[in-house]
């Protein structure tokens, strides 16, 4: 579904390059959740970012294929409407647009795209509070303006919420679990799982291991210095809960490719 | 550039009071003749004078004459059409062709004991039964008011009886019809001690008409009326209008307005409050849209003028083209008004590099005791907002306009009537590309 080869990607800062990602090669199938993980400052918001459109982002080298097709080459929306979908890490307060009108907009892009009709307002409302009951989200913040004056928490579910109404082929979740409390995790998980099926793949990028905990992934990834250093089974990411980033770093300095 | 202040002597003015609803009652004809002369002396203001720096009004009088339309054209189908959709709700509708009552477009339904509402000229022509001091404003607010006192045709008197409660909004419409008119609308609202009321002041235009709209509207409210004002500015692409819409609070009473202006080529509002009285509360909403080369000035100042009163004022204006937008609002905190809690946002959404805004935000406080904060911004739309309706599946143009909307619904979400605030939203969305889409999902 993506196959991500040798991407090099790089930043203006103050009139010189920088680059962010070094080449970076990964292959996620259908069906898959691959877990990213990596200390702070190594890419993984980046590698997010770059995967959704973001504009800003220079790519040197390298390509992203999605689907058969190159995905560098569409806009954010296009992505999108094909079933892209990025869980922001500090998702965005849209002062004076409710939730409810987002979530419609954003739908009946998608569905227009696909030559779909648009839902109409009952069926789009009983859609959405189906959605809204399995992340634990309360009615009233369809009313209320896009994650303004949401707790942490809420604007997180809010991100799953707008998951689970696109249905996206390729979810990635850009630290999605950061700044939750355990209940709410748990809420956030559980709707990430109900989301899992043969034809959908998830890329969960994440500091902690802690996620996973409720999300099982089939492969982990990690990354450090715009690279991809290690990559392993669940056992992995266990391994760096208890033993921090420093020895795979340290491992992978000495050239000890385990 | 500045022009040479006419003269306004030598024009055949003179004989126009004469011409006028209560040219046959002294008192009125008087004062007709007396803001004239006043209007006369002082001729229109220049860039010269610091309240219009902003503002040139030297075209106005350039496509048409001062003298009040007298035989209104036929409206619009348009307008036509608008007055009967809206004579089926549950309002009581004035309509105004060029600043005349027109009974036939109008719909006033059973009025509660201790309501009047009538036409002024009406009352100007059966004896004129309205205090001298309401209708005689000659010296009050800007010279336009002196004209207006001048040469004011029609508008709406409303007498509300102490602890009336008027529950259907009244819904005053101003038709501008024809080419080179000019109107001048004069309302006069009094609200009785403990009465409520809403009344919408709306002003619609014809395409390329240059008309001269000079209207005032003066709001007196006794203790513990609660006023709700709004007006809509949708005049067309060429029009002039000149607008006061001036309250007088008394104690615990509570005054909010709203001006939503959209169209006009020239146009300039000057809202005033003056708080007389203790524990008012005044709240000021605005929301300019503007496009092409359109310009519209908003002055407003509210004075406290007695202890433990509020305001609020909340103005946003978005921006396009090669507009020009003018937000001047000054609160003056007397020596009398300790306690005061005042507060003034002002923002802006700069859509073109053309466009332009002036704001101004004047706090003046004479009062120690006092809570008074201000705010003013200029910006464009946030790339974050923007990326994130994308990242959404919502194309470039319609994610713009759905910020613009927001941006705007931050003042249509303040008007407390749903339908006036659906209808409002229409009217903004309309002018927003794809705009359509969104009204849809409202």
């Amino acid at each position: 579904m993506l196959i991500i080869k040798n991407l090099h990607v790089a930043i203006d800062d103050n009139g010189s390059r920088k680059e962010i990602l070094r080449g970076i090669d990964l292959n996620v199938k259908a069906g898959e959740v691959h877990a990213i993980m990596g200390p702070n400052a190594s890419g993984k918001s980046t590698l997010a970012q770059v995967l959704a459109g973001r504009g800003g982002y220079l790519v040197t080298e390298g390509s992203v294929r999605y689907l058969e097709r190159d995905l560098l080459m569409m806009t954010p929306e296009e992505r999108a409407c094909e079933g892209v979908f990025l869980a922001f890490q500090y998702p965005v307060e849209i002062s004076g647009v409710s939730n409810a009108l987002f979530l419609k907009t954003a739908l009946n892009a998608v569905r227009k795209y696909h030559g779909q009709s648009e839902l109409d307002a009952i069926d789009f409302l009983s859609l959405v509070r189906e959605r809204m009951k399995r992340v634990g989200m309360e009615k009233a913040l369809l009313s209320r303006a896009v994650n303004e004056g949401f707790s942490g928490g809420e604007k997180k579910r809010n991100e799953i919420l707008q998951l689970s109404v696109l249905e996206p082929k390729l979810a990635i979740l850009d630290e999605t679990d950061s700044g939750l409390d355990i209940d709410a995790l748990k809420l956030v998980a559980g709707g990430v799982n109900g989301m899992r099926n043969p034809e959908r793949a998830i890329v969960l990028i994440t500091h902690y291991q802690r996620l996973l905990d409720y999300i099982v992934p089939d492969v982990v990834h990690v990354l450090s210095q715009g690279r991809i250093i290690k990559s392993g089974g669940p056992e992995l990411a266990l391994n760096l809960e208890q033993r921090g980033y420093d020895w795979i770093e340290d491992e992978v300095a000495a050239g000890q490719m385990v | 550039m500045d022009t040479q202040p006419k003269s306004w002597h030598n024009m055949e003015l003179k004989h126009v009071p004469y011409t006028l609803a209560g040219h046959d009652v002294p008192w009125v004809l008087a004062a007709r003749q007396s803001a004239l002369s006043r209007f006369a002396e002082h001729g229109f203001p220049t860039r010269r004078d610091e309240e219009w720096k902003y503002t040139d009004v030297s075209i106005v009088g350039r496509h048409t004459s001062l003298e009040p339309d007298h035989i209104p054209p036929d409206p619009s189908s348009g307008a036509k059409l608008l007055a009967w959709t809206l004579a089926s709700e549950d309002i009581h509708l004035m309509v105004f062709v060029n600043g005349h009552y027109a009974p036939a477009l109008s719909m006033i339904n059973d009025l509660p004991v201790g309501v009047r509402m009538a036409s002024l000229a009406n009352i100007l022509e059966n004896g004129a039964d309205l205090p001298e001091s309401l209708f005689n404003q000659q010296h009050e607010h800007t010279i336009f008011t002196a004209l207006n006192n001048a040469f004011a045709t029609d508008g709406m008197v409303l007498d509300l009886s102490p602890g009336t409660v008027l529950k259907a909004p009244i819904y005053l419409l101003f038709i501008a019809s024809g080419h080179g008119v000019a109107i001048y609308p004069r309302n006069i609202l009094v609200a009785g001690e403990g009465s409520q009321a809403t009344v919408i002041e709306h002003y619609m235009g014809t395409l390329d008409a240059h008309n001269f709209t000079n209207a005032v509207t003066q709001i007196s409210l006794s203790a513990r009326a609660e006023i709700e004002h709004c007006k809509l500015l949708q005049e067309g692409p060429a029009a002039t209008h000149i607008a006061g819409i001036h309250a007088e609070q008394a104690s615990d009473s509570h005054f909010i307005s709203h001006s939503f202006a959209l169209g006009g080529r020239l146009a300039r509002n000057d809202i005033t409050a003056q708080l007389f009285g203790k524990g008012c509360h005044c709240t000021m909403n605005g929301l300019y849209l503007l496009n092409d080369r359109q310009h519209l000035d908003h002055h407003t100042r509210i004075d406290h003028l007695a202890p433990e009163c509020t305001s609020r004022e909340y103005y946003r204006g978005i921006l396009d083209g090669e507009s020009r937008g003018v937000f001047n609002g000054k609160v003056v905190v007397h020596p009398s008004a300790n306690k005061t809690d005042a507060h003034q946002a002002n923002y802006n959404l700069l859509l073109s590099r053309q466009a332009e805004v002036d704001t101004k935000p004047q706090l003046e406080i004479f009062a120690d005791d006092v809570k008074c904060t201000h705010g003013a911004t200029v910006g464009q739309l946030d790339d974050d907002s923007l990326f994130y309706l994308s990242s959404r599946g919502i194309d470039a143009e319609l994610a713009r306009s759905v910020l613009i909307y927001g941006f705007a619904n931050n003042i249509i979400g303040r008007v407390d009537m749903p339908e006036l605030r659906t209808r409002i939203a229409h009217l903004v969305l309309e002018r927003l590309p794809q705009g359509d889409q969104i009204k849809e999902l409202l």
